[in-house]
């Protein structure tokens, strides 16, 4: 194997690898609301999510924006560029996910690629114009967007059925949930799979070994299809957990108002050409239907913190993407690139073993909020 | 500020949206409702709620309720299908 070819394989895996964590990272953003209220059982949520993902990601074959579209000079970019910034996306993922914070997994890539961008190329490589009116200006407004389209849901939902028994109510919008999350799962695997899919394109044209503007290859669309859908099965619990139980103590009408505000805001958008982050329209909605029903407790503490963290994506992974830049230029060609890699799966190991410590799963999930995204540990028999 | 918002499309997607995305669920519960007509709700207006009684008085709604039920969960499936419709046709 030649060393191009292994620097290509490289990013490639750490390509699908991205692809994964968005996968698991995402899966709340569907069905974190019908796990809380109940609508579908854990594990047939994250399955019917993947399944939709799946299906989604081969629906629409235009990659809508090439994550570099517009967002930097494309002839800038090399594989090594590429390859940092999928690290500092990963990591980013990685650490949002372990401490149970929903974050735009597609922040964190495009923060990614910026910041490797800018260590290899400058400040005058990145189209700044566009990052903040294709990225951060659509970030800011769209979860204000979700949120009153899902508060003025909720109250007309809460209000039109003030004469239906609770009992009856909540059967019928466990039903309604069903079809709204899986519509979100399926905007999601449209617009979120398309992103790897350029990433691994531009690297791909970026290295010579596509032509310029040619379309992502087969095998391109099929290993990222099958890389979120997997990742959207494996279901990032500490995720799920924090939208369905952390923010808003959820009920049948307001999940089925959030994921249709989700959906609908998400399905507009991309019609204009926005690539929306789902998380932040995601986690917009539930808020929202929590404002919107009387009564409801809303934990704008959470909500704070998620924010914060939102605020950081970009500079976070860019730094991170940055610094993974300069590690493997620093270090050189393909060994360079080996050796970040390496550092990389390290990295990953560690968030994955101290997750086992305190670990949320399908069975601990719904479990009652007490104030951390892992629940508090059960007792086993009689007390110690 | 044009060059860096586009307006026209902010408009559309806010009134769109909330037409469909809080529309599309206010149906679903007007259709519920006309399934369920629980207590008092065959003229509509009596402040019924004193909590679940024994549960399963889903008496019949009666053919008008259950066509309008029909028709409001009609309208809802046929959005879905513009949604998936819009999905596949983006390219």
């Amino acid at each position: 194997m030649s060393s191009n070819d292994l620097l290509m394989t490289l990013v490639v895996v750490t390509a699908l690898s991205f692809d994964f964590t968005n996968g698991f990272h995402d899966t709340g953003n569907a069905m974190a609301t019908s796990i809380a209220t109940g609508a579908l059982p854990p594990r047939v949520a994250v399955a019917l999510s993947g399944l939709l993902n799946l299906v989604g990601a081969f629906l629409s074959f235009s990659v809508a924006a090439t994550i570099a579209g517009g967002l930097v000079q494309s002839h800038l970019v090399t594989p090594t560029v590429v390859f940092a910034g999928l690290v500092g996306g990963i990591l980013w993922n990685l650490a949002t996910w372990f401490f149970g914070i929903p974050s735009s997994s597609s922040h964190a890539l495009i923060g990614g690629v910026v910041g490797a961008t800018l260590a290899a190329a400058g400040g005058h490589a990145v189209l700044w114009h566009g990052v903040v009116s294709k990225v951060v200006l659509p970030a800011v407004l769209s979860p204000i967007i979700a949120g009153a389209i899902a508060a003025l849901g909720t109250y007309l939902v809460y209000r039109l059925t003030r004469s239906v028994t609770a009992g009856a109510r909540d059967r019928g919008f466990r039903i309604g949930q069903i079809g709204s999350a899986s519509m979100v799962s399926l905007a999601h695997g449209t617009n979120d799979a398309q992103k790897t899919m350029g990433v691994i394109t531009l690297a791909l044209i970026a290295n010579g070994s596509l032509a310029s503007g040619h379309k992502a290859p087969a095998w391109v669309i099929i290993s990222c299809a099958l890389a979120i859908s997997l990742g959207t099965y494996v279901g990032g619990w500490r995720v799920i957990r924090a939208l369905g139980k952390g923010l808003v103590e959820i009920e049948a009408p307001q999940g089925m108002a959030a994921e249709s505000a989700s959906a609908a805001t998400i399905l507009l958008s991309s019609n204009f050409g926005y690539s929306l982050s789902t998380t932040h329209v995601a986690t917009g909605s539930i808020l929202g239907s929590g404002v919107g029903k009387r009564g409801a407790e809303v934990r704008w503490s959470v909500a704070g913190r998620m924010a914060t963290a939102w605020v950081f994506t970009l500079p976070a992974a860019g730094a991170v993407g940055a610094l993974a830049y300069e590690a493997a230029h620093g270090i050189g060609g393909t060994a360079g690139v080996s050796v970040i890699f390496v550092v990389l799966v390290a990295c990953a190991l560690a968030f994955y073993l101290n997750s086992r410590r305190t670990p949320v799963t399908a069975g601990n999930v719904n479990a009652e909020w007490t104030g951390s995204v892992a629940p508090a540990p059960e007792v086993i028999g009689a007390a110690a | 500020m044009n060059s860096w918002i586009n307006l026209t499309a902010l408009w559309k997607i806010v009134v769109v949206g909330l037409l469909a995305g809080a529309g599309l669920p206010a149906l679903f519960a007007v259709g519920l409702r006309a399934l369920s007509p629980a207590r008092g709700a065959e003229s509509g207006t009596t402040r019924g709620g004193q909590g679940p009684d024994g549960g399963g008085r889903a008496a019949s709604a009666g053919s008008p309720g259950l066509a309008l039920a029909v028709l409001c969960f009609a309208v809802v499936l046929a959005a879905i299908g513009w949604g998936i419709y819009s999905i596949v046709s983006h390219s």
